[in-house]
């Protein structure tokens, strides 16, 4: 109804509280709905920053005490944390390079090549994504224990597999990431345009200089958001890690450790500062993601 | 005698135990010559030129590219450039990298390069365009640069995949006169993939209509329109009135059949191959209508009919007539002569349809009555 329509209609009774909920509604409804929205999903977030300039009063960062600089000063401050972070980041660091590597392969033959196996290879791709973490770890568990047992002993160099520590934690890593890789590179090789590398071999250029110069800078933004979830996956793992890490500390494993005596205010500002960071990949990536376009 | 640029002996490509794409395919393309593959989609055409360009191998047969096999040669061992159907431009390169893609595979000196981009881009009339993206050119734009990038190249044959299939009717036929002008300025060999008759017969040099696989009939433009010798190629080329017919005897030069309603027509002697149950053809343009009392001079074919049916179009007009109640043919006539009150022959009247005998042709293959009527 227009508004000349609605001041030309005959007088009504003035609109009970029922039409005005239902008016205010309308034109507030979608509104308040996002803000709350979005105000869940980062409320977690707010309060671990908040908390991370907390003052340490007692062994636990459960209740606000005071501003203090006092963690961001000496952020590693704490027994064990320094080098849980550096374990953490090593093995997210190579997990990445050899998932993204060996996923952005998988991905690109499983869509340009017709082979037997293609369509098992695809399911099986997908298992490590469907199947619980906690029943993944586990069997890796026993996989690995039992690499130390005969006949296995006498193949499997000992030390790599058992005792448990930095290489099986790397090994699980870079298995549940592959599969990672390989579902968000693949989507990116569907609307990729085979006549492209057509077109540089019509040129002059072989299989290998047509993929370093045509399919790889054009999956790159692909392989980069592939990359960045691999990280993301592999530097806070704890289920898995934990079934696979020994006596090695990653960083969720050390604060699991360290959450039975204490919380220091030092998780807060590590939390911080990978949320920092990822966020600084992902607006890079999206940047770079919108210049290809 | 000119050279053979591209030869195909044999050549054959089979999809699968069902799918026969290419049968047999023997070709010779000249030197300098604007060769046109034409036909109707799923004919095969495209196929053959996948398969001179490499990127498909044939099942059996054998490509020469001036005297070399290059049957199992990937694409970029042979000596030929492509500009494929959708331009497939490098969208992360300039227009100016795009270009240079070819000579920089060969390692040519950075100043070369520039040098050549420049004259190729002024060559398709692109100057000015280096910095541009893919994204920001218009369809006749980019069709113009996937020319230059593969023309740049310098190759022995360039094979054209329908490169202005995508573009509006107006600028195809700009960039046809362009791609002639292009041609005839570089001296390469052009394989031009087509399912456009009038796009094929403007450019062509010679044309090879095909048709399931395989050519109907190869040939210069003309000899295609005037005398084609198949139902299909009569059909696909233009429109062609058909006529059932059956050799009598001889008259001089001429073979004397017998048409629809008993009237006999004169053909040349040499278009049969020996048969006595015929097709003959004649073009519409060709016939002449006069009122049905006329005089006609003796050397003329002609029909008795009654016109069916009168449309106007403006240059000329079309008229169906019906030849003793049983075949239906049109005929053009320009409006030359037209009055301003109206037809000159209206619907109903009697009229004769006279042309001369060289310009009726012999489908060959009169048995394989396959589609093809004329549109």
């Amino acid at each position: 109804m227009t508004a000349i329509a609605r001041d030309l209609a005959p007088a009504r009774p003035r609109p009970g509280a029922r039409q005005r909920l239902a008016a205010w509604v309308d034109r507030w409804g979608l509104a308040v709905y996002t803000v709350a929205a979005v105000a869940y999903l980062l409320m977690p977030i707010a309060v671990m920053i908040a908390f991370s300039f907390n003052e340490q009063v007692g062994k636990f960062n459960y209740q606000w005490h005071a501003f203090s600089l006092a963690a961001w000063l000496n952020p590693f401050g704490r027994p064990g944390m320094e080098s849980a972070i550096i374990t953490s980041l090593q093995i997210a660091f190579i997990s990445t390079l050899v998932a993204t590597a060996l996923g952005t392969l998988i991905a690109v033959s499983l869509t340009r090549y017709q082979f037997p196996g293609r369509s098992a290879t695809n399911l099986f791709i997908f298992l490590p994504m469907a199947t619980p973490e906690i029943v993944m770890g586990a069997s890796l568990l026993t996989l690995f224990v039992n690499t130390a047992q005969a006949p296995f002993d006498a193949i499997i160099p000992k030390g790599l597999l058992f005792p448990l520590g930095f290489n099986t934690i790397l090994i699980a890593h870079i298995m549940f990431n592959i599969s990672y890789v390989v579902v968000t590179v693949k989507a990116r090789m569907a609307g990729f345009d085979r006549r492209l590398e057509e077109a540089a071999m019509d040129l002059g250029a072989n299989e290998w200089t047509t993929f370093w110069r045509v399919t790889f800078p054009l999956i790159f933004p692909g392989i980069l958001a592939a990359a960045l979830l691999a990280f993301s996956l592999s530097i806070d793992d704890f289920v898995v890690t934990n079934f696979t890490s020994g006596l090695t500390n990653t960083f969720p494993i050390w604060v699991w450790g360290s959450i039975r005596n204490s919380l220091p205010v030092q998780i807060n500002v590590v939390g911080t500062m990978i949320f920092g960071a990822a966020v600084l990949l992902v607006l890079g990536s999206t940047l770079l993601q919108r210049r290809g376009h | 005698m000119p050279e053979i640029d591209v030869r195909l002996v044999d050549v054959t490509k089979r999809f699968g135990p069902d799918v026969i794409a290419v049968d047999r395919i023997n070709l010779e393309v000249r030197d300098g010559e604007f060769f046109s593959l034409l036909g109707p989609s799923g004919c095969g055409k495209t196929t053959t030129l996948r398969m001179i360009g490499g990127f498909e191998e044939p099942t059996s047969g054998l490509i020469e590219l001036q005297g070399q096999d290059v049957t199992w040669l990937p694409p970029y061992r042979r000596n030929v450039n492509t500009v494929f159907q959708n331009y497939a431009l490098f969208p992360h390169l300039s227009i100016y990298e795009n270009v240079a893609f070819g000579l920089r595979r060969r390692r040519v000196p950075d100043r070369e390069i520039r040098n050549r981009v420049t004259e190729m881009l002024q060559l398709v009339e692109l100057p000015g365009y280096e910095k541009r993206r893919p994204s920001q050119l218009s369809g006749g734009q980019a069709q113009r640069v996937a020319l230059a990038r593969a023309l740049i190249n310098r190759p022995a044959v360039l094979l054209l995949d329908e490169p202005l299939g995508a573009l509006d009717l107006k600028l195809r036929k700009q960039m046809q006169v362009e791609l002639k002008r292009i041609q005839q300025e570089v001296g390469i060999t052009f394989i031009y993939v087509t399912h456009d008759q009038e796009e094929a017969m403007t450019m062509s040099d010679r044309i090879a209509v095909m048709s399931a696989g395989h050519y109907e009939q190869l040939g210069t433009p003309e000899e295609l329109y005037e005398r084609p010798t198949t139902r299909f190629v009569a059909g696909f080329l233009g429109v062609s009135n058909m006529l059932r017919a059956t050799r009598l005897g001889e008259d001089g030069a001429y073979a004397l059949v017998e048409v629809v309603g008993g009237s006999r027509v004169r053909v040349p002697r040499d278009r049969f191959d020996g048969r006595v149950e015929v097709e003959v053809g004649v073009r519409p343009e060709k016939i002449r209508m006069l009122a049905s009392d006329a005089e006609v001079p003796a050397q003329l074919n002609r029909l008795p009919g009654r016109v069916a049916h009168a449309s106007y179009m403006g240059v000329s007009t079309q008229y169906i007539v019906q030849v003793a109640d049983q075949a239906d043919l049109t005929v053009y006539e320009q409006n030359v002569e037209r009055t301003v009150e109206g037809s000159i022959h209206r619907q109903g009247e009697a009229v004769t349809l006279a042309w001369m005998p060289e310009h009726t042709f012999v489908i060959r293959d009169a048995g394989a009555a396959t589609g093809a009527e004329p549109d």
